[in-house]
């Protein structure tokens, strides 16, 4: 036990590490800077226009949090199948979806990617193996296991990545689900975002237990803290996970520590914490220090990073003006995608 | 009279509940630091401090079977879910537990608690929290369930419902917390299981419950400029229903039409036509309708939500076919 406290102890250093001697090749740091890029200017965008009504319902953002997915999208193949909870626009983006498809969906167009049915909190698109966007807290944990389950039972060597919150991890479901993918060593790898707080509800204020990733240990899953701010950190622990899962010895629980640098919802003024500490994450923004390795091993110039931002806006302002001149759905789709058999006999009065 | 909103009317229940018996304490989700995700319980955590009104990890099952443990052993808990989509991952200590008690120890333990929170749809949120259990809590025997639609009756209700000894369901909507309403300032209280007419008329009963009185109301407005007289019952309690009211209604306006935002099948408007053709059927000049929410998931875009959540148009074309008048 001596030995978790200490893998714990020291995750967060104070600033990201510019990395002057890098273990991971320009292109992959040239894919982060650019998905990273689109996933922050696509939040920022979807903030200003939940503000002008034009996205509705409950929106959560993923500003902060953008190399949780960045890393481990690098650490893993296009086979691999994805799940999350509803902070879910920033996975697909990132796996290949179409920007316009998953604005559309915000916009509630037909053309979006779950047809304008599931709204933000429920992103889907299967062509790239992402199986969702789940409302409600821990939920999707088990079916996470369950994708996992399946996979094994095929033998096809992929796995599931299957991510959750902070406040996910106090729900029975996630303890049964770890208790049995441990047990039956299914190819899942449990990614907690802790990001600090569940609504206003900080994680001190949840349990005795606040190093999450030992929760893991009770199952005797492997089980790590991984200081998610940097996209490195993530790839590492992510890639050591799959090989672990892919050789038949199961799951592993990672804790990311990261921040949302938002509100939980577009409706949060997120009054429970503090300027400083908003202030000291932003200081060791991922992006950024993606940014300063770039720079330092002159992969590319000042401009030419400025260049790739203006493209990431330019594929926002694209998936805008797609969302925009898409049409809502028909009313007639009101009874359509609820049964796969295709003449289920509605109560029609 | 002085007018107040939705959720003070709760807030005062609460409060003056918690005053008047020790026993009486709040539970759930951002209830307490956050002041209630909708505002419910602002300020509570400063009055009571933080023994009565108790912040919850996000754990619904254990939570609510917490509550029903300490209302077996005397305490009177009030068990807030942030929104009844979630008291799904509760459901068995509600269903298994607190509705059970008292008939599997033979009278002996009981469970002498609210479960309380938002029901129904509340603007764009998809399928997974736009749902309305109204009728699942009312099938279950050893359960009450209370759904109000204006802060006067919310105010009196729950006071009735932390008072009442066995478990009451009680459900609200996010979309009427900040509904204004006629409530006095001296202390009252509305018995459980009595329904009550909000509009009196002769030539339709139309039925609702909850946030859906609205459109029930609306749709009355719209037929009175049309000459047709609707009588609005409000059930307030769908279990048990005030059956009496009903019939008596109906034997004087001779059709009935109920309006529901739940699913079709087997719903509270399932239950009060079987009720009515039962006893009321040589009063029935036509067979009951029933508005509800179409018979599907609701989803998260405008216009299929419009096409699905029971609206006036939909509750005046009945009333005109239960009354035979072209639409
Ligand atoms: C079972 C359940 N209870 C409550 C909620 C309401 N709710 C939505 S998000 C949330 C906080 C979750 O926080 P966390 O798991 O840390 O994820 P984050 O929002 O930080 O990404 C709550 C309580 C819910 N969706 N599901
Ligand atoms: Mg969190």
């Amino acid at each position: 036990m001596a030995d978790t406290k200490d893998k714990a102890k020291k995750v967060a250093p104070a600033k990201a590490k510019v990395q002057a001697k890098p273990t991971f090749s320009k292109e992959t740091y040239m894919w982060w800077y650019e998905n990273m890029k689109l996933m922050r200017r696509f939040e920022e965008k979807a903030g200003q226009l939940y503000g002008q009504q034009k996205i509705k319902g409950f929106c959560h953002l993923y500003i902060g949090q953008e190399a949780c997915v960045a890393g481990a999208v690098t650490a893993l193949t296009k086979d691999d199948k994805w799940i999350t909870a509803y902070r879910d626009h920033a996975h697909p983006l990132a796996l290949g979806t179409d920007p316009g498809a998953i604005m559309a969906e915000l916009f509630a167009k037909a053309t979006g990617c779950s047809k304008g049915k599931g709204g933000s909190m429920h992103m889907f698109d299967k062509e790239v193996n992402f199986m969702g966007g789940h409302g409600i807290v821990g939920a999707q944990v088990p079916l996470g296991a369950g994708i996992a389950f399946a996979e094994k039972y095929n033998k096809t060597g992929n796995l599931c990545i299957c991510y959750m919150g902070d406040g996910a991890v106090r729900q029975g479901a996630f303890h049964e689900a770890l208790n049995m993918a441990m047990t039956w060593k299914l190819p899942v790898i449990f990614v907690i975002e802790n990001n600090g707080y569940a609504m206003g509800t900080s994680v001190e204020r949840t349990s005795n237990v606040q190093q999450l990733y030992t929760l893991g240990e009770s199952y005797d899953m492997p089980s790590f803290p991984v200081e998610a701010m940097s996209v490195e950190n993530v790839h590492e622990a992510v890639a050591e996970a799959a090989a672990r899962a892919r050789a038949g010895e199961g799951p592993t629980l990672l804790e990311f520590r990261t921040y949302r640098y938002k509100g939980h919802s577009m409706s949060d003024p997120a009054k429970y914490r503090t300027k400083e500490e908003l202030e000291d994450y932003k200081s060791r923004d991922s992006i950024e220090a993606v940014k300063a390795t770039i720079l330092l091993n002159k992969w590319a110039t000042e401009e030419e990073l400025e260049q790739i931002d203006e493209q990431a806006k330019q594929k926002v302002a694209e998936a805008v003006k797609f969302a925009e001149e898409s049409p809502y759905p028909d009313p007639s789709e009101l009874y359509t995608d609820i049964y796969a058999e295709s003449d289920y006999p509605y109560i029609m009065d | 009279m002085r007018s107040i909103q939705f959720r003070e009317a709760l807030r005062e229940a609460l409060s003056e509940e918690m005053r008047r018996d020790e026993r009486v304490f709040l539970m759930g989700e951002e209830v307490a630091e956050y002041n209630g995700a909708y505002k419910v319980s602002q300020g509570m955590l400063d009055e009571f401090g933080p023994e009565r009104v108790v912040d919850t990890p996000i754990a619904e099952l254990g939570f609510a079977g917490i509550g029903v443990g300490a209302a077996m052993n005397g305490l009177r808990p009030v068990i807030e879910f942030m929104t009844f989509n979630f008291s799904l991952v509760a459901i068995d200590q509600v269903i298994n537990a607190a509705a059970k008690l008292m008939s599997m120890s033979g009278g002996q333990y009981g469970a002498p608690m609210v479960f309380r929170g938002p029901t129904g749809s509340a603007g764009m949120l998809s399928s997974q929290h736009s749902q309305n259990f109204e009728n699942w809590y009312a099938n279950t025997p050893g359960l009450k369930v209370v759904v109000p639609s204006n802060p006067y009756d919310a105010k009196g209700l729950l006071k009735s419902a932390i008072r009442d000894n066995d478990p009451v369901i009680f459900m609200e909507s996010e979309q009427m917390y900040g509904d204004k309403g006629e409530v006095p300032e001296e202390e009252y209280l509305l018995p459980i299981g009595v329904a009550d007419i909000k509009r009196e008329g002769t030539d339709v009963t139309i039925v609702s419950f909850g946030k859906i009185m609205k459109v029930a109301l609306a749709a009355a407005d719209e037929l009175a400029k049309e000459g047709i007289n609707a009588e609005v019952i409000d059930l307030r309690t769908v279990r048990p229903i005030d059956y009496k009211t009903l019939v008596e209604s109906v034997k004087k306006t001779n059709r009935m039409v109920v309006v529901e935002e739940a699913w079709p099948l087997a719903s509270i408007s399932a239950e009060l036509a079987y009720h009515i053709q039962s006893n009321a059927f040589d009063y029935m000049d036509a067979p009951v309708k029933r508005v509800t929410c179409r018979d599907v998931p609701l989803p998260y875009a405008p216009t299929l939500i419009e096409a699905s959540l029971p609206n006036v148009a939909r509750t005046v074309e009945a009333v005109k076919q239960v009354m035979y008048k072209k639409a």
